[in-house]
């Protein structure tokens, strides 16, 4: 599962890393504002045992053995945003030290496991043990399933991303320039392994550690609830200082708007039904797919449903502009503020009932 | 005179197998800690560079083997970490051994495959199961070796001629948050004593065993030994934080730069960051 360096191609890893940069920065604010001084001790040492569980070699029914990568007791003890940070440093020193995953690779290595593998760990966690006591045998059922799920779906991320490579990345040859194999090998060759022994380990791992825990120390189980109930409300100037760095890259995205005038054509896969009998159009399309023909008509489907829904403002062209270039900015300006005041009103809704409920 | 009864001997290896497995990744583990560390102090042309501009050079490298999509590129970039490793005092056996043998077996079985699954021009056919290779299947294995192996060498120079923390210090000079810095510092330093404790563990429980044991107790073995050490990690930290905070820390953490770049250095970064522009304009 963890990927080495040379297997996905640079713009695979930017892409990984892109995704990957706002979820490290918002788990690490997160988790700064809810542990404060304990955060640097509690999550090297966290790291460190997700790294050292990684090492163990756990016996599995029927004689063989697996490793585990822990994420899911990670995130029952510590909540997703701590363990996004914990697994992503442990990536790091396998990577970097012990040459374990790469290094152009690291950023698509945590969105897999640190970051898909704690979401879907902690949203079936929750959704399974409910709001069952904390010595529940349910909690220990739905530790295993968490461990099971979260594992099996970081796999399935990482085949998927392997998969696209040799689709989009060959050489003249047509030689694939990266991980070889296709979707319709690489997804059943990462998700047969990971169903069985990885999968295996994982869930014997994440329900027998809770199992453990309950009997041991059931504190630790209640950790999370708990940083999670110490979590200060936020309200007037605080949302403005938690948010402030935000609001500034959004107005910064704003003011690269003019930059989308600059693009020429249709951005591929958004064509119209009218492009389709538009010469120019159909040279445009055949180039950006490949020289692959499009369809001498729009497809019947495509056809029926754009007569759905007509949009107010089509093609980012106002029809009382004049300008095509200023009404495209005006389209920005008027979509951001659109969006800016839907979430507005959500909040204002969502604070409303939080009142209320006190 | 009497023949070990073959149950019991084949728990007594199983059991011993499980222990020593564990036993020999944490010797490895150590081993490699301190491997880094003695060659780091040698005298050599990398452990001479800046850490800051040495992780960059390193990075960019890295960079150049994965963008790469000329073999004889990916060849003269493995010639290049084999040269700058021998001008270190890093031999090539040492890096075939520590490496390039388990990157060879790792992405081989993963490469091998590929030569008859990839479609192409035929080259050769398997007698026998006459399954076909193709040029373009075995380019491609070639490719993921290739960069593997490559990629893999330039990150273990960065490790083998840099003191980890002079690694740490580099990142945060080039803008990694201090408080990442200061997480990766104190897990390196913790997954020691944490496999120490674990090995303890094993050790302990081992010798105080005196019958075989089966797939299920070695299970709650491991179950038992993870879950201490969890509980043991919890408290650790809690004491580790109470005498961080009595030292005087409150959250902010401070290190010390003292770094100082020379020309070299900067040829040496030149270099390396001119090496990735020149393949992106040559591949356009």
């Amino acid at each position: 599962m963890h990927i080495p360096d040379g297997y996905l191609s640079p713009s695979t890893c930017a892409v990984a890393y892109a995704a990957a940069l706002p979820v490290w920065y918002l788990a690490l604010n997160k988790v700064k504002r809810l542990l404060h001084t304990r955060m640097v001790p509690l999550l090297a040492l966290f790291s460190a045992f997700s790294f050292v569980i990684m090492m163990f070699n756990l016996p599995l029914p029927g004689g063989t053995t697996g490793h585990a990568v822990g994420i899911a007791v990670a995130t029952i003890v510590l909540g997703p945003c701590a363990s996004i940070v914990a697994i992503s440093t442990a990536l790091l020193i396998q990577a970097v030290f012990f040459g374990d995953g790469g290094i152009t690779t690291f950023g698509a290595n945590c969105l897999n496991m640190a970051m898909v593998g704690s979401f879907i760990a902690y949203w079936t966690y929750t959704l399974v043990a409910g709001r069952s006591v904390l010595q529940s045998p349910r909690r220990v059922v739905a530790a295993a399933i968490a461990g099971y799920l979260a594992i099996n779906v970081s796999a399935l991320f990482a085949a998927v991303e392997f998969g696209i490579q040799p689709i989009l990345f060959h050489d003249t040859t047509g030689a694939p320039l990266y991980a070889p194999y296709p979707l319709s090998i690489a997804v059943p060759a990462m998700l047969i392994g990971h169903l069985s022994f990885a999968g295996l380990a994982e869930l014997v791992i994440s329900g027998g550690l809770v199992a453990y825990l309950q009997r041991a120390n059931p504190d630790l189980l209640a950790f999370s609830m708990r940083s999670a109930d110490v979590q200060p409300k936020l309200a007037g100037p605080g949302i403005w200082r938690s948010t402030r760095a935000l609001w500034y890259g959004l107005a910064a995205l704003m003011t690269l708007t003019p930059l989308g005038l600059l693009a020429v054509g249709t951005a591929w896969g958004e064509w119209g039904t009218d492009d389709f009998a538009n010469a120019a159009a159909r040279q445009e399309i055949l180039h950006a797919s490949g020289n692959v023909a499009p369809p001498v008509a729009a497809p019947q489907g495509m056809e029926r449903l754009s007569s759905l829904w007509t949009a107010p403002i089509p093609d980012y062209a106002p029809s009382f502009m004049h300008s095509a270039n200023y009404g495209y900015i005006l389209s920005a300006v008027l979509g951001a503020g659109l969006i800016l005041l839907l979430f507005l009103l959500v909040s204002r809704l969502v604070f409303k009932r939080d009142s209320a409920g006190l | 005179m009497c023949a070990p009864s073959p149950v019991v001997g084949r728990h007594r290896q199983s059991r011993r197998r499980f222990a020593d497995r564990f036993a020999d990744d944490l010797t490895r583990a150590l081993a490699r800690a301190f491997d880094a560390e003695a060659t780091s102090a040698q005298r050599g042309l990398l452990q001479g560079l800046d850490p800051r501009f040495k992780l960059v050079s390193m990075l960019s490298l890295i960079l150049c083997a994965v963008l790469a999509q000329s073999l004889t590129l990916l060849a003269g970039l493995f010639l290049l970490a084999v040269a700058l490793a021998t001008l270190s005092g890093i031999s090539p056996a040492r890096l075939g051994q520590q490496v390039w043998l388990a990157v060879l077996i790792f992405t081989g079985v993963i490469a091998l495959p590929s030569i008859v699954i990839v479609p192409g021009e035929p080259v050769w056919q398997v007698p026998w199961l006459h399954w076909t290779v193709t040029l373009q299947g075995l380019r491609s294995a070639t490719f993921l070796i290739g960069r593997a192996e490559t990629s893999a060498t330039f990150a273990l120079l960065l490790v083998l001629t840099t003191p980890w923390m002079h690694v740490l210090k580099a990142m945060r000079a080039l803008g990694v948050p201090v408080v990442v810095v200061a997480i990766l510092g104190m897990t390196h330093r913790y997954i020691f004593v944490l496999l120490q404790t674990a090995m303890q563990m094993f050790e302990a429980r081992r010798s105080r065993i005196m019958a075989p044991m089966d797939g299920a107790q070695r299970r709650s073995l491991v179950m038992a030994a993870a879950g201490m050490l969890l509980a043991k990690s919890f408290q650790l930290s809690s004491e580790v934080h109470l005498a961080m905070v009595s030292r005087g820390y409150r959250g902010e953490v401070h290190l010390l730069h003292d770094f100082h770049a020379r020309w070299r250095d900067w040829c040496v970064l030149l270099v390396a960051l001119s090496l990735p522009a020149a393949i992106l304009w040559s591949q356009r």
